[in-house]
């Protein structure tokens, strides 16, 4: 009985640290319709310049993180503007492909130059440090810390999205862009905004998860294909799609793991093979959230 | 125009092969073959830092030969590419020496190779037991799974451990780990409760952590390679209240190699490891060593067992062309070398005349915090120590 709680409690924060990097993706895959495998990249940047921000100025935790989203969606929205401005829409899925991994390599091989190939960290405050019990279980104070962020950033989205103007704009403009715009909506500004928005919650997920992923110049490429299988599962724009995703498979992922180990990460692959035999198209395929 | 330009290529392609013909009598070419780019390139880089060190301080010439280093990036394991880099510089670079190899299946595959281009080859890094028996013509100065864990084991046993557990990553250096300390602790009397194998791409390791906290066992044997994964394990052991059980961590250095320490933190402070070769060693070698490293490469912080491998392989190279006048026949080279003694920024190491391993002394260290640096400590020392994977369940 002890050891399910524990895997429950494992799964459900490995899990939301899934949903905390992931839903970034969902933002631009589903709502923008871009495959941006470059999602990885800007949470790399953003735990970067967390990472920079707290150990070169000793920035405390906080503000590095708010520095760390600030930054990283400063230096991506010329990219919008430049480049994924032209790749919007499903006709343009091999280029949003191309374009997308190829803005990925320069992005790694940049932060392998600037910052060199060893792991960096950022530095957690205090109250951060420690474990906290919950029953029989103890889990680490960080993962309580970003299973909450998680349900805030939920609820945050879910808000922004259903119960907002800038939700039924953005909703109006994904379906029909040129309806949309002929009611006199901006959805240029939209998209940009919507961009802001996916960048920097990939920026938020970077320096979240940089406890279990660790910030290397390879994480942009490392990780892509477990935020690509969170965001798939989900159904790409439903926000609790995502969520509910990243938990099934962060504890079906755990299960495996503690009762037979040596199958590695055969359970993890199965759950993503059976789940999108069942639901091809995810959990909540075009439900906005 | 076309005229002008295909004489002066000609002249070009003409000055060049005089150039290469006048210099061919008093080069001799080592290909390295390593990670220079990707995700391991901070072997390369260690690598290029240790050759680079050894020049700086014994010259660039042997006996009025200058010795040249080529190098070829392979970024991740692939033993085809080895090969063909290995074929390139055999038949186009005329090396007379291969060096370098992170992963084992890379220098395995150069095998055939060296034996028919009869040249030695120097391995710098690759850790399993079984490469040096492909082919006489090898020789290595880094280390294997085997020859670090073997001590470990043992003073695990003496400290009156009785019931042990391993989890190793789940490729060819974890399972020589596995192995070696299941045959050891059990022979010392020890019992191994069960044996984890995680794969190698493994990012949340707390299930693991709840199995070696349910299994019971007093210790641990923990082996991953050097890298991003082992900083979310080392976490995921202090954080999962492994520690305060009382279950004691020990595995071989390369979790706690000194690049890694400062992301490391706090999270690996008073692990016990056993390893090779520790920035902290004090000797008047090391010290040496690292001031020169400080020298070239403005700081001495990425200073690590990769580096003094390269190091050490660069004076094995060094040693057989002196003793053989220039003239490479890698048998006779690497004959020259078996039972050479020499003392190492890492200690004292001689070259096994059986295995052509290095033998060398094994040390137990634990991460101490010494004026705000994170640094392995050594504490006790082995000397001496052979590969005790070689020719294992032959």
């Amino acid at each position: 009985m002890e050891t399910m709680f524990g895997i429950a409690v494992d799964g459900v924060a490995y899990g939301m640290i899934l949903f905390i990097i992931s839903v970034g993706l969902s933002v631009t895959l589903g709502l923008m319709r871009v495959v941006n495998l470059a999602h990885g990249a800007f949470a790399m940047v953003g735990g970067y310049v967390a990472s920079y921000a707290a150990q070169s100025f000793g920035l405390p935790y906080a503000a590095a993180l708010l520095v760390a989203v600030l930054l990283t969606v400063l230096a991506t929205l010329p990219l919008e503007k430049l480049l994924y401005r032209r790749i919007y829409g499903h006709a343009n899925e091999l280029s949003q492909v191309l374009l997308t991994i190829g803005l990925t390599f320069v992005i790694v091989a940049s932060v392998n130059y600037l910052f060199g190939p060893s792991l960096k960290r950022i530095p957690l405050p205090d109250l951060l440090l420690g474990t906290v019990s919950l029953g029989p279980k103890s889990i680490p104070t960080h993962r309580a810390f970003v299973i909450a962020a998680g349900a805030v950033t939920l609820l945050g989205l879910w808000w922004l999205l259903e119960r907002t103007d800038f939700g039924i704009r953005l909703r109006a403009a994904v379906d029909d862009p040129a309806m949309a715009a002929a009611l006199g909506i901006r959805t240029e500004r939209l998209y940009m905004a919507t961009f802001a928005l996916g960048t920097g919650l990939a920026a938020l997920g970077g320096v979240l998860g940089a406890e279990l992923l660790p910030l290397e110049p390879y994480y942009a490429i490392r990780y892509i294909v477990l935020f690509l299988a969170v965001v798939a599962v989900g159904g790409a724009g439903s926000i609790f799609g995502s969520a509910a995703a990243a938990l099934a498979l962060g504890i079906t992922d755990t299960a495996g793991k503690y009762l037979i180990p040596n199958f590695g990460e055969f359970f993890f692959y199965a759950a993503l093979i059976l789940i999108l035999f069942r639901w091809p198209h995810g959990f909540f395929k075009g439900k906005m959230a | 125009m076309t005229t002008t330009l295909r004489k002066a290529l000609l002249g070009a392609v003409f000055a060049a092969s005089l150039g290469v013909g006048a210099a061919d009598a008093a080069t001799i070419k080592v290909g390295v073959i390593a990670p220079f780019s990707g995700p391991f390139a901070m072997f390369g880089q260690t690598f290029k830092e240790g050759i680079a060190i050894y020049q700086a301080e014994h010259g660039k010439t042997v006996g009025g030969d200058t010795v040249e280093f080529v190098f070829r990036d392979l970024d991740q394991a692939n033993p085809a590419q080895s090969k063909a880099l290995a074929q390139e510089l055999i038949v186009k670079e005329r090396v007379s020496f291969l060096a370098g190899f992170t992963f084992t299946p890379d220098a395995m595959a150069v095998a055939p190779l060296i034996d028919e281009a009869n040249i030695p080859a120097v391995i710098f890094n690759a850790a399993t037991s079984a490469i040096t028996e492909k082919s006489p013509r090898y020789v290595r100065t880094s280390f294997t799974l085997w020859q670090n864990t073997v001590p470990l084991a043992n003073h695990i046993a003496k400290l009156g451990v009785k019931k042990a557990i391993t989890a190793v990553s789940d490729y060819g250096p974890g399972i020589d780990g596995e192995t070696a300390f299941k045959a050891t602790f059990e022979k010392a009397g020890g019992a191994v409760v069960d044996t984890i194998r995680m794969p190698l791409k493994s990012n949340d390791f707390a299930p693991f952590m709840q199995r070696i906290k349910d299994s019971g066992a007093e210790a641990v044997y923990a082996f991953l390679p050097a890298g991003p994964t082992t900083l979310a394990f080392a976490k995921a052991f202090t954080d999962n209240g492994l520690k305060e059980k009382g279950i004691q961590f020990f595995g071989p250095g390369d979790i706690t190699q000194e690049p890694d320490l400062p992301a490391l933190g706090d999270a690996v402070l008073g692990m016990t490891t056993s390893f090779h070769y520790s920035q902290a060693h004090e000797s008047a070698a090391n010290k040496s060593f690292l001031a020169k490293y400080k020298e070239l490469f403005g700081s001495s912080d990425n200073a690590t067992f990769t580096s003094v491998g390269a190091y050490d392989g660069v004076h094995l190279i060094y040693t057989m062309i002196a003793k053989t006048g220039g003239k490479i026949d890698g048998l006779k080279a690497v004959e020259a070398v078996k039972g050479m003694s020499w003392e190492s920024p890492r200690g004292p190491v001689t070259i096994d005349p059986d295995s052509r391993h290095i033998r060398q002394t094994v040390y137990l260290r634990t991460v101490e915090r010494v004026n705000g640096k994170l640094q392995n400590t050594e504490k006790a020392s082995f000397a001496d120590q052979p590969d005790f994977g070689y020719k294992v369940g032959k």
